[in-house]
């Protein structure tokens, strides 16, 4: 990789003898959390790292790691589009207001924000169908309980979490009744210890199957140590608990990476609000575990190929909130738009949104 | 809630409380010394990183620790050099000292991210971890939760009771006046911050080897942050620190419990709480008369020379 560099530099020197060299495209990425998370942040790096080697060479990129959502995001992102980034990638919700804010000061270079709703004539948004994996997930859990109790630890009380919480108990009960869920925010995507705490407390509360919407594999270390079942996200998690884990719900968007940069290098890109999932190879079912009872595996894959396909949606009503209002009315499926505004916990979740 | 959630409560609420007990303990008696040292979340994520390789090469947890250890007391030898020697701001210094940790554990660490081990294994002490209740609480810990009780016990002794301990407080109140009387100032503030050094180790290692046997970037998570509040919360007294380390404990344990239970906290409010913790101190450790009140030790934060008078 080294020496390939090396010479593309040697490449590039010659040419300037001659004519200008051609400068690359450059492509830049802002994280929330530590590449070495192997959660959220690694996915997305791999991400980089994949749409980079598509490329080869004709475009180069740089991330910004651990950058806290606020005052720090515009600085980082204004700096990234100073140097002279011609695509923006901002990888946290919380990075919607300054990524706007930039977008207006620069409007040559484009900016993507990933979770977001916020769009602008150079900026535009895209987002996994998380909800797909999570609907996956329940019908896992819901199946794979004993206790009939399984747990959730959320990170931050935002519509895609809302949303995942609400689909992971709608497929939990449609093959288990009598399912409880146990839902604990922990107000971070990446504190290892505070996750391993959640975890914890809900075991003590009689939870066996747990879920989380944090990006840290501690729970599942946790589980693995108390001889219960987990779920990985993001990342392929299976290595940390290899009799816990049940399969990990895997994030891939390198496939949006590539077509993004290529759109914008083409001068074809126009702002969209994409969403992502099992049908665009966005998201997988990562290392399903061969300790599943086969039941199991066959509804899981019974369940996949259902989503996959496009013959079910999960948010198809009717469906009701845990306050008796009648949600999404029977024969509607919830458009992105609205998918993007849930803030309700479905009939049955013994617990209230936090404000 | 049933006895057995009360006992699991408290038993996760040492747990939880162990590596700010760890990390406070040192801090407690760098600053009994009169020196501040803000790196402690570096020296930790360094003690956590050095921990979690040592123990993956040599499988041996001892060792592991011991160059944990190793590993915080020489960050702290840097921070030491810069603060006693160069007489450079020891809050700038120990800013500098957190970045620096941070950073480099990154960079060294990055090879074994994703790599799992056993780590320490509960020990379920016979005949104590029998008692009912406290049994189950205080007993069936791993090694180095026993290990932070005999050394919060030894170092409560040593502070209170000890010539040793009347040095620290002597060199920490009023150094010119110790260095009158012929102790050597920088040597026990060089011994001081090394301990600190060494405990901040010692608490990463409990997090990459016993709390989330693991390691990944910046795992600690700000748990260095809220030590060093609670060294002023506990008014520099080592009884009152291991209260206070277990209380911090309780409440994040029982914001997690509650909200199984179905209560509904705001997030917000309790993300705010250690960083409200930290604007305090950061505002007492500034103003002067309320040091006195606090039992702060009256040089803290100030180099000492001295060719220079009182």
């Amino acid at each position: 990789m080294k020496l390939k560099s090396l010479l593309v530099g040697v490449g590039l020197l010659a040419g300037l003898g001659t004519a200008h060299a051609e400068d690359p495209f450059k492509v830049g990425f802002v994280y929330v959390g530590p590449v070495g998370d192997l959660g959220w942040s690694y996915e997305h790096d791999r991400g980089r790292q994949e749409m980079e080697k598509y490329f080869d060479g004709k475009v180069e990129t740089t991330y910004v790691e651990n950058v806290p959502e606020g005052a720090d995001a515009e600085r980082v992102i204004t700096q990234l589009a100073k140097s002279g980034n011609d695509l923006i990638f901002t990888t946290s919700f919380g990075y919607m207001n300054p990524t706007l804010k930039v977008a207006k000061r620069f409007p040559k270079t484009t900016f993507e924000h990933a979770t977001g709703y916020k769009r602008a004539k150079n900026m535009g948004t895209y987002v996994l169908r998380t909800y797909e994996g999570r609907y996956v997930s329940g019908v896992a859990a819901g199946l794979l309980t004993k206790t009939n109790t399984i747990g959730y630890i959320g990170s931050f009380p935002i519509p895609e979490v809302i949303r995942d919480i609400d689909a992971t108990y709608m497929a939990a009960k449609s093959v288990n009744p009598d399912v409880k869920i146990k839902i604990v925010w922990v107000n971070s995507w990446y504190d290892p210890g505070k996750e391993t705490d959640a975890a914890n407390a809900l075991m003590d509360q009689g939870v066996d199957v747990m879920l989380q919407h944090t990006d840290s594999p501690a729970p599942l270390i946790a589980a693995e140590k108390r001889g219960i079942r987990a779920i990985g996200q993001a990342s392929d998690q299976s290595s940390f608990a290899p009799n816990a884990h049940v399969f990990s719900v895997r994030d891939d968007w390198a496939p949006y990476y590539i077509k993004t940069t290529k759109a914008v290098m083409d001068g074809t890109y126009k702002p969209t609000d994409f969403w992502g999932g099992f049908q665009d190879d966005m998201l997988s079912l990562a290392s399903i575990n061969d300790n599943l009872p086969k039941e199991v595996r066959a509804k899981i894959d019974e369940t996949f190929e259902k989503i996959d396909s496009g013959e079910f949606h999960p948010f198809t009503g009717p469906i009701t909130d845990n306050k008796g209002n009648l949600v999404v009315p029977a024969g509607h499926t919830l458009t992105d738009v609205e998918l993007a505004q849930v803030n309700w916990y479905v009939e049955g979740i013994a617990d209230e949104v936090p404000r | 809630m049933d006895i057995d959630l009360i006992t699991q409560i408290l038993f996760a609420t040492i747990k939880t409380g162990t590596p700010l007990l760890f990390i406070a303990l040192g801090e407690v008696i760098c600053e009994k010394s009169g020196v501040l040292n803000l790196g402690q979340e570096g020296m930790m994520l360094m003690g956590a990183v050095v921990g979690f390789m040592c123990a993956l090469a040599t499988g041996n947890l001892g060792f592991a620790i011991f160059a944990s250890m190793a590993m915080g007391a020489a960050m702290s030898l840097i921070f030491g050099f810069l603060v006693l020697h160069l007489g450079a701001n020891q809050v700038a210094t120990g800013l500098a000292l957190t970045i620096f940790g941070t950073g480099l554990s990154a960079f060294i660490g990055s090879g074994v991210v994703g790599q799992t081990l056993q780590g320490f294994q509960p020990i379920i002490i016979p005949v104590l971890s029998d008692i009912p209740v406290i049994g189950k609480i205080l007993f069936t810990h791993d090694l180095l939760v026993y290990l932070s009780f005999i050394i919060a016990a030894v170092l409560a002794f040593v502070a209170n009771k000890t010539r040793l301990g009347l040095t620290l407080r002597a060199v920490g109140e009023n150094p010119h006046a110790a260095n009158a009387i012929g102790i050597k100032v920088l040597r026990v503030r060089y011994l001081a911050i090394m301990f600190g050094g060494a405990m901040a180790g010692l608490a990463g290692a409990y997090m990459s080897l016993s709390y989330t046997p693991m390691w990944v970037e910046n795992m600690t998570s700000g748990r260095g942050w809220i030590a060093l509040a609670l060294v002023v919360f506990a008014s520099w007294r080592i009884g009152n620190i291991m209260l206070g380390a277990y209380l911090f404990g309780l409440a994040s344990i029982m914001h997690l419990v509650l909200q199984g239970m179905g209560w509904t906290i705001s997030p917000n409010l309790l993300a705010m709480l250690p960083y409200i913790a930290t604007v305090v101190v950061m505002v007492i450790i500034s103003a002067d008369q309320f040091k006195e009140k606090l039992l702060a030790p009256r040089s803290l934060g100030k180099p000492f020379d001295p060719r220079q008078m009182a």
